[in-house]
C-alpha cells in the first residue's frame, strides 16, 4: 500500500538519509528507534508536512513525494500527531467531524461517528466537552478517532503511547489491533518498541536517519542487538 | 447635560462603537490565524465605501443590490490581498508579513488618491431614507443612523458568529485558529480556510463602511485610516483574537470616544488621542485584553 524508497530529507536538525520501507495492506508496520533517530520525520514527509529532498513515495503505485497535506490526507492517509494535538477549543464531537472535513457523505460520517464512538465510549459520555478539558488518555483516544473519521486507508501515528499510564498503554494498542482487525493499514512510529513489535507484522529499526535493521515483530523481539539496545535487557 | 443630549450622545456613541466592531472582527480573525495585523484592513473599509458610492450614483443601482454587490467585492479583494501580499510570505518571518500589510495599506491609499481624487465625495443624496429621516422617541429626537447601523451592525455580528459556530468552515477557522499543521492534517485545504476569513473580514469592514457613509455623508480615500486604527484599538482592548472581544471593544471605544467628547467639549480635539491613550494604557496594564486568553505560542 505505501512504499517508501531512498527518502533523503533535510528538516531542522534532522537528516534522513535514504529510507526505504514497505507498508503492505492490511499489515502493522512500526518504526522504532531512540528519541532523534528521525522516525518522527519519516513520518511528516510522508504526510507531505515535510518536503523530501529525493526519493520516492508511493500509495497505491501513485507517486505522491511533495504532494500537499490535505490532498494526501483525501488519497487515504492520515497521521495522528505525537502529542495529541487536539483541538482544545472545539468540542469532542467537532475533533471528529473536522476529522472527516473532506468527506461529502452524510451518512458514512454518522456511521464512522458511531463505530468511533463504539471504539471508544469515554468519548461519547463527553461529546460535548471541550477537547482541551479531556485527560491525556481521553485526548490520545480522541486524536486516534479524529484520524478514523477521515476514513483512511492507512493510519499513521506518532508516538501514541508517549505520556500514558502502562494501563492506557495496553488499551491503546488493544485499540489499534481492533482498527487493524478492521481492515486499516497501520504504520506506527514508537519508542516503546516492545509493545509496538508484539503488535506488528513487521518493523524497521531507525538509527540516526537511516534504517539499520528490519524483520517480523517477533524476529526483532529476538534480535540481540534490538534487545540490548531497546527493550532494556 | 440634559437627558435628551445625554441619550442622543450614548445613541451616537453606539452607533459609532457598532462600526467599529464591525472593522474590528476582520482585525482579530486574521491576526487569531495568523499572527498578522492586517494593516491594509482599513484601506478595504474605504474601497467598500466607494464601491457602493459607485454602484448607486454611477450605475444607479438601488440599495437591496449594492449592499450585496458591495460585501462581494470587498470579499474579492480582501482574498485578493491575501493571495498576492501574504500568502506568499507564509513561510517567512511574521515581520515580513506586517511590513507588506503597511505597503499593501500604503498602496490602496495612495490609488485611492490617484485614481478616486483627493477630495470627498458626497453621499447626502444617495442615502436611504430610513438612514435620513430622524425618529421622535418620547420627545426626544434620534436620527435614523443612530438606530439602524447598531440594529444592522448587530444583524451582521449574529451572522459572522452562526458561521463560525455552526458552519463546518466555521469549524475550520477556529480550528486553524489554534493549530494550522493538525488542521492540514485533517485534510483541510488551510489556504482556503485563510481566504474566507479574509473574505468574511472584508465584507464586514465593507458593511462599515456603507453605513459609515451614511453616518458621516461624505467619503475619501483616507478614510480608513483612523477608523481602521480605533477598531484595531478596539480589537486589542477586547482581546485580540477573541472575536466577541472584538465586539466588545468597538462598543466599548465608541461610546468612550462619544462621551469624552460630550462631557469634555473643550477638548473635543484630542478625541483620537484619548483613543490611543487607551490603546496604550491597554497595551501596559492588559496587553491581553479584556476576553483575550494569555498567547501560548504556536508550536
Amino acid at each position: 500500500m505505501l512504499s517508501v524508497k531512498e527518502l533523503h530529507v533535510y528538516y531542522e536538525a534532522f537528516t534522513l538519509s535514504g529510507i526505504s520501507l514497505e507498508v503492505p495492506q492490511g499489515k502493522i508496520v512500526t518504526l522504532i528507534g531512540a528519541n532523534g533517530a528521525g522516525k518522527s520525520t519519516t513520518l511528516r514527509a510522508i504526510v507531505g508536512l515535510v518536503r523530501p529532498r529525493s526519493g520516492s513515495i508511493k500509495l497505491g503505485g501513485q507517486e505522491v513525494a511533495g504532494r500537499p497535506t490535505h490532498w494526501l490526507i483525501q488519497q487515504g492517509i492520515t497521521m495522528v500527531p505525537e502529542g495529541r494535538r487536539i483541538f482544545p477549543n472545539l468540542t469532542v464531537q467537532e475533533n471528529l467531524e473536522i476529522g472527516a472535513y473532506y468527506r461529502t457523505d452524510r451518512a458514512g460520517i454518522e456511521r464512522d461517528l458511531a463505530w468511533v464512538y463504539s471504539l471508544f465510549p469515554r468519548l461519547q459520555e463527553r461529546r460535548r466537552q471541550k477537547g482541551g478539558t479531556l485527560s491525556g488518555g481521553e485526548q490520545q483516544m480522541l486524536a486516534i478517532g479524529r484520524a478514523l473519521m477521515s476514513r483512511p486507508r492507512l493510519l499513521a501515528l506518532d508516538e501514541p503511547s508517549l505520556g500514558l499510564a502502562p494501563l492506557l498503554v495496553k488499551e491503546v494498542f488493544r485499540v489499534l489491533r481492533e482498527i487493524n482487525d478492521q481492515g486499516t493499514t497501520i504504520l506506527l512510529v514508537e519508542q516503546n518498541a516492545r509493545a509496538a513489535l508484539q503488535l506488528a507484522d513487521y518493523g524497521y529499526v531507525m538509527e540516526t536517519g537511516q534504517i539499520v535493521l528490519e524483520g517480523t515483530g517477533r524476529d526483532l523481539l529476538g534480535n540481540e542487538r534490538v534487545r540490548r539496545a531497546y527493550l532494556g535487557e | 447635560m440634559t437627558l435628551e443630549t445625554l441619550v442622543q450622545q450614548l445613541m451616537n456613541g453606539i452607533s459609532l462603537g457598532s462600526l467599529y466592531a464591525l472593522i474590528a472582527i476582520g482585525y482579530t480573525m486574521v491576526y487569531g490565524i495568523l499572527r498578522l495585523i492586517n494593516f491594509a484592513h482599513g484601506d478595504v473599509f474605504m474601497v467598500g465605501a466607494y464601491t457602493a458610492f459607485y454602484l448607486v450614483s454611477f450605475f444607479l443601482l438601488p440599495w437591496w443590490a449594492v449592499v450585496p454587490l458591495t460585501l462581494l467585492a470587498a470579499a474579492l479583494l480582501g482574498m485578493f490581498i491575501d493571495r498576492v501580499a501574504y500568502r506568499p510570505l507564509r513561510q517567512e518571518p511574521r515581520i515580513s508579513a506586517l511590513i507588506t500589510a503597511v505597503g499593501v495599506s500604503f498602496f490602496l491609499e495612495t490609488l485611492g488618491i490617484v485614481v478616486l481624487g483627493a477630495r470627498p465625495k458626497g453621499f447626502t443624496e444617495y442615502i436611504p431614507g430610513l438612514f435620513a429621516r430622524v425618529y421622535d422617541l418620547a420627545g426626544i429626537k434620534i436620527p435614523g443612523v443612530a438606530v439602524w447601523v447598531p440594529l444592522l451592525s448587530l444583524a451582521c455580528l449574529g451572522l459572522l458568529l452562526y458561521i463560525i459556530y455552526n458552519t463546518k468552515v466555521g469549524m475550520a477557522m477556529r480550528a486553524v485558529a489554534t493549530d494550522i499543521e493538525t488542521v492540514r492534517l485533517m485534510g483541510v485545504n488551510v489556504d482556503r480556510i485563510i481566504s474566507y476569513t479574509f473574505a468574511l473580514g472584508s465584507a464586514l469592514a465593507a458593511a462599515g463602511g456603507i453605513m459609515w457613509a451614511f453616518k458621516f455623508w461624505q467619503i475619501q480615500p483616507l478614510m480608513g485610516i483612523y477608523p481602521g486604527w480605533k477598531a484595531f484599538t478596539a480589537a486589542v482592548v477586547g482581546g485580540i483574537g477573541n472575536i466577541t472581544g472584538a465586539m466588545l471593544g468597538g462598543f466599548i471605544i465608541g461610546l468612550a470616544e462619544i462621551m469624552a467628547v460630550a462631557f469634555f467639549p473643550d477638548f473635543s480635539g484630542y478625541r483620537d488621542a484619548f483613543v490611543f491613550a487607551i490603546l496604550i494604557a491597554f497595551l501596559l496594564v492588559k496587553p491581553t485584553g479584556i476576553l483575550g486568553e494569555s498567547l501560548k505560542e504556536k508550536v
